[in-house]
């Protein structure tokens, strides 16, 4: 794992997507740094979640080469690939929970998973760990899903796919359907979490005042391909989408709320 | 995993000061191991202690939670602690962890115990359920009459398209595996009866068994049970889903009526199709009977036709078929009440689903023990 301190721990090249006759894809290519936060943003039904899909192994690209830790993930067979998996963890769109278990359960799924032989107490212990780290009330971890609020499940599909500490954690639309303040909290959330984890984060989002709060870089999924910089590089890029995107209305507001307050992650509600 | 990877904890003790010195691979992995080891330590009370974490060369979430209990195990016994020695990079995990403060999980819900009294209770719990569970498929049976009966003031309200969707769905599409299984049952009680019957001499009268019993029972029974399996579940599911999905709620809101766009046209449409269905199936019933007969008896077509002829009278056609509309309400009507009853889960959904099959088949057999009495009473 110690290798030299810029390495791209995922690394995709010329990868293809087709849904019958529709090209989503087309020679896709887009390096992920090791402790950066990568947000991907793309029009709706650009292909941002098939990315993320194609990359964790859920689907299985027409063409290409997925990488993840140096590791073709195309070439593998089902059993190194589970070896890789709980270096990674997934949090989808509406938390994805399992219904029939409460958020400690959900928690321990992966623990019991790879490391049956630790006790049930200290199985218990670290997911109120993890309840408490995602920032969930203490009683939180005894509720069912359907008890909780969206922001509430978000929280709690985090603390499911940091349950094994992994070194990449993949979000997809993490602060969709949160009010504001939730989003804000979701936001520092994931930076504090990456400050002390040392995560990867590669974040799939509508978001724009996530993108200003916490990404390193953004990758812009355009044309089939994705477009990859630092927030000052595409807010001076000129293809016409990138334009609107970033000196739209709402962008132009995201800008202002993460200039005004740049060190603490202060953000201005959305126009409505 | 890693089962190789290793974490230590010595304890030493110098000029009246305790030190713990932790070491190696602090991690999920070496977990059990760690808390094994450290349950087996003697802590001191009431003493000066040092956690020194200068070994400890990778630390996640479980090795701090680990470190930080053990600090907190110690103060407890009056013990003044003092952590030391941590290496920079790792302190903004373990003030992670410590921000959400210690923790003392409560026991997740396990089963009651089985005991006596629980047991017991159990029985209560389940009598009480049956009795709201039928009080309240009562009440929506009552609310379904009403939206009948609304519809026969304005039978303009009927839509047709709907009907003659359910029709084909569960009618038309359920046609070949009706027709398989009701052939296939023919041919079973042919070989059956023939068998017994033979003893006796009177292989003849196969053919009556096969007409009294396949036009009186067994017709419209495989096809309500098999319908209650493949359409029931489905109503079920269906609207079941779309209640997770609040599209009923969204049906409300823009003024229409759940019962009378979702329920009416799968009730109105079984109780059209299943008596097709049971005609298909008595009439294949009675092919694959036939076909029996012949291959094992040497009874021909027309001998085993004469021979039904003979055997049946109108009522044993018509006992079988006028039951098929109260089967079909019944299944329409459980399987559209377990969808209504679906919380906002999608495990709800497949829990109802099962028990919406197994409670139209229940009620279905109940019904036609029923109409056996009722039929006995009225000697037909």
């Amino acid at each position: 794992m110690a290798k030299q301190a810029v390495e791209a721990i995922i690394r995709v090249r010329g990868l293809v997507n087709r849904f019958g006759a529709e090209t989503v894809h087309d020679g896709l290519d887009l390096d992920v740094v090791r402790g950066e936060v990568l947000g991907v943003v793309g029009g709706s039904g650009s292909g941002k979640s098939v990315l993320l899909r194609t990359i964790v192994g859920l689907n299985r690209p027409a063409a290409g080469q997925v990488e993840v830790f140096g590791r073709d993930l195309l070439e593998m067979s089902d059993r190194q690939r589970r070896v890789l998996e709980n270096r990674w963890g997934v949090l989808f769109q509406d938390g994805a929970l399992f219904s029939s278990l409460t958020v400690a359960q959900n928690i321990e799924v992966p623990l019991k998973e790879y490391y049956g032989r630790i006790p049930l107490r200290l199985m218990d212990e670290i997911s109120a760990v993890k309840v408490g780290m995602v920032g969930l009330p203490e009683d939180a971890g005894q509720k069912y899903p359907s008890q909780l609020s969206g922001g509430m499940r978000k929280r709690a599909g985090l603390a499911r796919a940091l349950a094994l500490d992994p070194e990449i954690v993949f979000l997809d639309e993490p602060t969709a359907g949160l009010d504001p303040i939730a989003a804000g909290g979701f936001d520092e959330l994931i930076r504090d979490l990456k400050g002390s984890l040392g995560l990867t984060v590669f974040m799939v989002t509508h978001d724009l005042d996530s993108l200003f709060a916490i990404c390193d870089r953004v990758a812009v999924l355009i044309d089939k391909k994705l477009r990859v910089g630092t927030l000052e590089q595409l807010l001076k890029d000129d293809h016409p989408w990138i334009h609107a995107y970033f000196h739209g209305p709402r962008g132009r507001t995201a800008q202002q709320g993460d200039a005004n307050a740049p060190a603490k992650s202060k953000r201005t509600p959305a126009p409505a | 995993m890693m089962a190789s990877v290793a974490a230590t904890l010595t304890q030493s003790e110098e000029a009246g000061r305790f030190i713990f010195a932790a070491a190696g691979q602090w991690l999920v992995a070496t977990a059990a191991e760690i808390d094994r080891r450290l349950g087996s330590l003697q802590l001191p009370t009431g003493k000066r202690v040092t956690l020194d974490l200068a070994g400890i060369d990778r630390l996640d979430t479980a090795g701090a939670w680990l470190l930080l209990r053990t600090e907190h195990d110690l103060a407890t016994r009056g013990n003044a602690v003092e952590m030391r020695n941590l290496r920079p990079n790792f302190a903004p995990l373990l003030d992670q962890v410590r921000a959400g403060g210690m923790v003392s999980p409560a026991p997740h819900p396990r089963p009651a115990h089985h005991t006596i009294s629980g047991f017991l209770a159990r029985i209560g719990e389940v009598s009480l359920g049956l009795v709201a569970r039928a009080y309240s498929l009562l009440s929506f049976f009552g609310l379904i009459c009403i939206t009948i009966g609304g519809l026969l003031l304005r039978p303009y309200r009927l839509k047709l398209t709907p009907l003659v969707a359910q029709i084909e769905q569960t009618g038309v599409n359920a046609l070949p595996i009706v027709g398989l299984l009701s052939f296939l049952i023919g041919v079973v009680l042919a070989y059956q009866g023939a068998d017994q019957l033979r003893r006796f001499g009177a292989e003849i009268y196969t053919v009556n068994l096969l007409g009294a019993g396949i036009l009186r029972e067994l017709g419209v029974l495989m096809a309500a049970i098999i319908i209650a399996g493949r359409s029931g579940s489905a109503f079920t599911a269906q609207i079941g889903t779309m209640r997770v999905n609040e599209e009923i709620d969204a049906l409300r809101t823009i003024g229409l009526d759940p019962i009378e766009v979702l329920v009416i046209p799968r009730l109105f449409g079984l109780m059209l199709t299943l008596p097709m269905l049971t005609l298909c199936a008595n009439v294949l019933g009675l092919v694959g009977g036939c076909l029996m007969a012949w291959a094992s008896l040497g009874i021909t077509a027309p001998q085993f036709l004469r021979q039904l002829q003979a055997s049946l009278y109108a009522w044993t056609f018509w006992i079988g078929l006028i039951k098929a509309p109260f089967f079909a309400f019944i299944i329409a009507l459980t399987g559209c009440y377990e969808g209504f009853q679906v919380a906002r889960s999608a495990e709800s959904v497949g829990r109802l689903t099962t028990l919406s099959v197994v409670e139209a088949i229940f009620l279905v057999i109940v019904a036609d023990a029923g109409f056996s009495i009722v039929f006995s009473m009225l000697r037909i």
